[in-house]
């Protein structure tokens, strides 16, 4: 019923491709995230929340019909339907029926509940597509309530040094989620330009998210004292970056949960925080599903697939694809190509 | 013990020189006398004996935490640290009880002489009672290799400004070897020359690459022009007639040296000469390599020390009569240590030492053409030394540099690569490199520095699209990609397919320019070793 090609995941009975890397014709999209949302389709299909940030990431002519959770669609005898899947506002698992067999491509999921996004949904099926970027032991995430308190005390320390605080976080997903649990008594907030765009439509779909400045032409940069910023990976090592000086430098990442990475990486802090599974999660989404098949995408491929079928006797099998997972660099989930020009 | 693990996070979580001083200067203020000496000690890279086997650990926490050994295998090898894995794929303790650093440290020496039971029981216990960042630091402790980002120089500064004493008075003490047990920093760092460790070197001044041209050094007159030796950096000690030979990496090798023996009657007690260790046979330097074999074996055989005679180039004098003159000048050294050796090996011809030739430039035209005739000496560059600086500790700028020549360099084809360590878990980053021999590729180097973070996810994502096999954690791929890498120095090698071993090879550049037919060849490198060896 689903196979693996050149272009993508496919469902030849419906004649349409999830999250697809190459053009094709019909594309059912799980989140806008550049690595599973790319240019070039004819026509696409996704959660109504994902579709305005799509529309401005891919254009806003794109041919795109937008569902809600739970909105069965039949195509060719195929019931297709989205629920939720945690991982960033308006991010979606595809289901998949045919003469009663069930598929689910799970896109990128976390179980954890961030406060902003619509909690994952188990869905019961034959076959389940789930990633393994942390699909290790050694990721167990901390509690999202204790990381937030974590940043807001880091930020409340910096001040009082009388220094900035810059988080790097992906614009889509990570930085509101990170921007909606500030305490905005502390100090001021500002945005870096492409974290502003998209927190702009998140206000209008979903929410006020607590007030903050977008950092342009118009800001004076002595004015910023004490300040958090929230800017994309992309900004590190920039002279944008360097123009907020005095400045402590906080990533907010899965992979900051390994020392190596952490001080590799040359940032003051790093904060635990994924939008993706760790561990226990991905066992506990794949046994929740109840799939026999499993497909595991990217990550650590082969080990967790090894994982599943010595403990857990599942039939599961690695599959290539082109999606990048969390990436450290602006080379994953990359900002738009036309970043600079929204700027 | 939370006391400490608060001091490591504060270490781990600033990247600020100043903010790590301030931290270690905070724990010392309330630290008990025991646990404060314990901690200097682990930072400047002392461990506690070890009391409990790799195997041992591994097997507990396989058994505690459920894990298969081939995931827990998998998960070392991305985290790139036993004492890190386990910590993270145990379950999170329950944080009752606090002990104090040396109370763990002194239990853990205990275990001994326990059987395996004992030790599971002690060690199982204590993993239950640990935060993540506690049960991280105890692990360290058991496996050693304590390094949590804090240099030598850290360490000192912390201990000058907390006890209010001179830097480079600290940096002594805290040379060489001395006792934790039974010891506390106020001892240890007073402790006067009359019972000292008599043989306890001086911290080793080391200079910075010179990055820009020398005539930003101002006038060439200022400066002290020398070759720089490619051999080990050591302090040769006489004191109450007895001799220590010590290595850069503070290591006691006076057994490793046996011709230096004598020296313990010919030189005057109280003399420390810093110098450059080498093989040196018929009025000629021999490559490093001949030396390296003979340091590795166990015991210094006759026909070793034929093979190999060593000597010390001599550089510097920091101990004469007793007295510590690293306050002096250069100037003022280099003529004592001339004086010195120059009595001495009238007195003695057979004596293995030879003072460091000085070279005399009018100008930094001259030094710089000095500096192209490196190879033909053996080695690796110049030293350039300010006649006016004292004898510094650590790595300093300004008044002493290392003007190397350009290293050697050499196209390789990607053949093998492998998932790195730690750091960059998640990539492939470690690299086997191969030349031609005839039709055939062979591998002749491995490397894995040199490439910007995006090259290396560049090169990742290629690797992952063009991978042949799979041997676990590494990969062949499709010969294709073309490096330059650069090395120090090239000797003939028998155990490698290639017949060559590169010193410190590291990638210099991803040659997108140059197909994989352009790259070297065997002959290229046997030619090289030719010229190198002169
Ligand atoms: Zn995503
Ligand atoms: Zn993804």
């Amino acid at each position: 019923m689903i196979t693996f090609d050149k272009c993508g995941i496919f469902c030849a009975q419906a004649g349409v491709y999830i999250d697809p890397w190459k053009p094709v014709d019909k594309a059912i999209i799980t989140h806008a995230h550049s690595d599973h949302a790319r240019w070039g389709m004819k026509a696409y299909m996704a959660h109504k929340l994902a579709v305005p940030v799509m529309r401005y990431r891919l254009g806003a002519d794109i041919n795109v019909q937008a569902i809600e959770y739970n909105e069965p669609v039949t195509i060719n005898g195929v019931t297709i339907s989205l629920h939720p899947a945690g991982h960033i506002w308006g991010s979606a698992q595809v289901r998949l029926e045919y003469k009663g067999e069930v598929w689910v491509v799970s896109g990128d999921y976390k179980l954890q509940h961030d406060g902003i996004t619509t909690p994952f949904e188990p869905v019961t099926c034959n076959s389940f597509i789930t990633e393994s970027t942390f699909g290790l032991p050694v990721y167990k995430f901390p509690a999202s309530a204790d990381v937030y308190a974590d940043i807001n005390a880091w930020w409340r320390a910096n001040k009082e040094e009388g220094k900035n605080s810059v988080i790097l976080a992906y614009s889509l997903g990570k930085a509101q989620r990170v921007h909606a649990h500030l305490d905005a008594s502390i100090g001021d907030i500002y945005l870096h330009g492409a974290v502003d765009n998209v927190n702009k439509i998140y206000e209008q779909e979903i929410g006020d998210l607590p007030e903050a400045k977008r950092i342009d032409a118009n800001v004076n940069r002595k004015d910023i004292k004490g300040a958090m910023i929230i800017a994309p990976p992309s900004a590190a090592d920039t002279p944008w970056l360097r123009s907020l000086q005095p400045y402590k430098l906080g990533i907010c990442s899965g992979w900051m949960q390994l020392r190596g990475t952490r001080r590799r990486r040359n940032a003051d802090r790093g904060f635990v925080l994924s939008d993706h599974a760790d561990w226990e999660q991905l066992n506990t989404a794949v046994k929740a599903t109840g799939a026999e098949n499993v497909y595991v995408t990217h990550g650590y491929k082969s080990i967790y697939s090894r994982w599943l079928q010595t403990e857990y006797g599942l039939n599961a099998t690695e599959v290539d694809t082109l999606y990048t997972g969390e990436a450290l660099d602006e080379t994953g989930e990359t900002e738009p190509a036309n970043n600079e020009i929204i700027q | 013990m939370k006391l400490f693990s608060e001091l490591f996070t504060k270490i781990d979580q600033t990247t600020s020189t100043n903010d790590k001083i301030d931290a270690l200067v905070q724990y010392l203020a309330i630290a008990n006398e025991q646990d404060a000496i314990w901690c200097v000690a682990l930072l400047s890279g002392r461990r506690p004996k070890r009391t409990v086997k790799t195997s041992e650990l591994w097997q507990w926490s396989s058994e505690l935490s459920g894990l298969p050994p081939w995931l827990m295998a998998e998960s070392y090898h991305i985290v790139g640290d036993l004492a890190e894995t386990i910590s993270l794929i145990l379950p999170e303790g329950n944080k009752t009880s606090d002990y104090k650093l040396h109370e763990i440290i002194e239990a853990l020496n205990e275990l001994r002489d326990s059987d395996e039971q004992q030790r599971r029981d002690y060690i199982a216990t204590m993993w239950q009672q640990f935060d993540k960042q506690e049960l991280f630091i105890f692990n360290k402790l058991i496996t050693g290799g304590f390094r949590m980002g804090v240099s030598d120089k850290i360490v000192i500064k912390a201990l000058a400004k907390h006890f209010n004493t001179d830097e480079n008075i600290i940096a002594h003490r805290l040379t060489g070897t001395w006792e934790v047990t039974g010891n506390t920093l106020p001892a240890l760092l007073a402790a006067g020359a009359g019972n000292d460790d008599i043989s306890k070197p001086y911290p080793f001044y080391l200079a910075y690459a010179l990055e820009s041209t020398p005539d930003e050094l101002g006038n060439v007159d200022d400066w002290q022009i020398e070759r720089k030796y490619d051999g080990i950096r050591g302090q040769l000690i006489v004191r109450d007639s007895q001799l220590f030979v010590w290595s850069r990496g503070e290591d006691l090798l006076t057994e490793k040296f046996t011709e230096f023996t004598n020296l313990a009657s010919i030189l005057p007690n109280g003399t420390v000469i810093d110098g450059e260790i080498l093989p040196f046979k018929d009025g000629n330097f021999l490559p490093f390599h001949v030396m390296q074999t003979r340091i590795g074996r166990k015991n210094v055989t006759k026909k070793a020390m034929q093979e190999a005679p060593l000597v010390m180039v001599c550089y510097d004098l920091i101990e004469y009569n007793g007295a510590d003159i690293r306050h002096l000048s250069m100037g003022e050294r280099r003529a004592m240590l001339e004086q010195l050796v120059t009595h001495t090996t009238q007195a003695h011809p057979e004596v293995p030492l030879q003072l460091s030739p000085t070279i005399q430039c009018d100008n930094w035209n001259e030094v710089a053409k000095e500096r192209m005739r490196s190879r033909e000496y053996n080695c690796e560059g110049l030293m350039l030394k300010r006649k006016n600086s004292e004898y510094k500790t650590g790595r300093r700028r300004g008044d002493w540099w290392k003007w190397k020549v350009d290293p050697l360099s050499v196209d390789g084809v990607l053949l093998y690569a492998q998932r790195g360590h730690g750091r960059r878990a998640n990539l492939y980053t470690d690299f086997t490199f191969a030349v031609w021999d005839g039709d055939e590729l062979v591998p002749f180097a491995k490397a894995y520095s040199g490439l910007t973070d995006k090259e290396l996810i560049e090169v990742d994502a290629w690797i992952k699209k063009h991978t042949i096999e799979k041997f676990g954690p590494v990969r062949s791929v499709t010969p294709e990609l073309v490096f330059e890498l650069g090395f120090e120095g090239i000797n003939p090698s028998p155990r490698h397919k290639s017949g060559v071993a590169l010193r410190f090879p590291r990638i210099l550049r991803w040659r997108q320019d140059k197909s994989m037919k352009e790259a070297n060849t065997k002959a290229d490198l046997l030619e090289l070793i030719q010229a190198y060896r002169g």
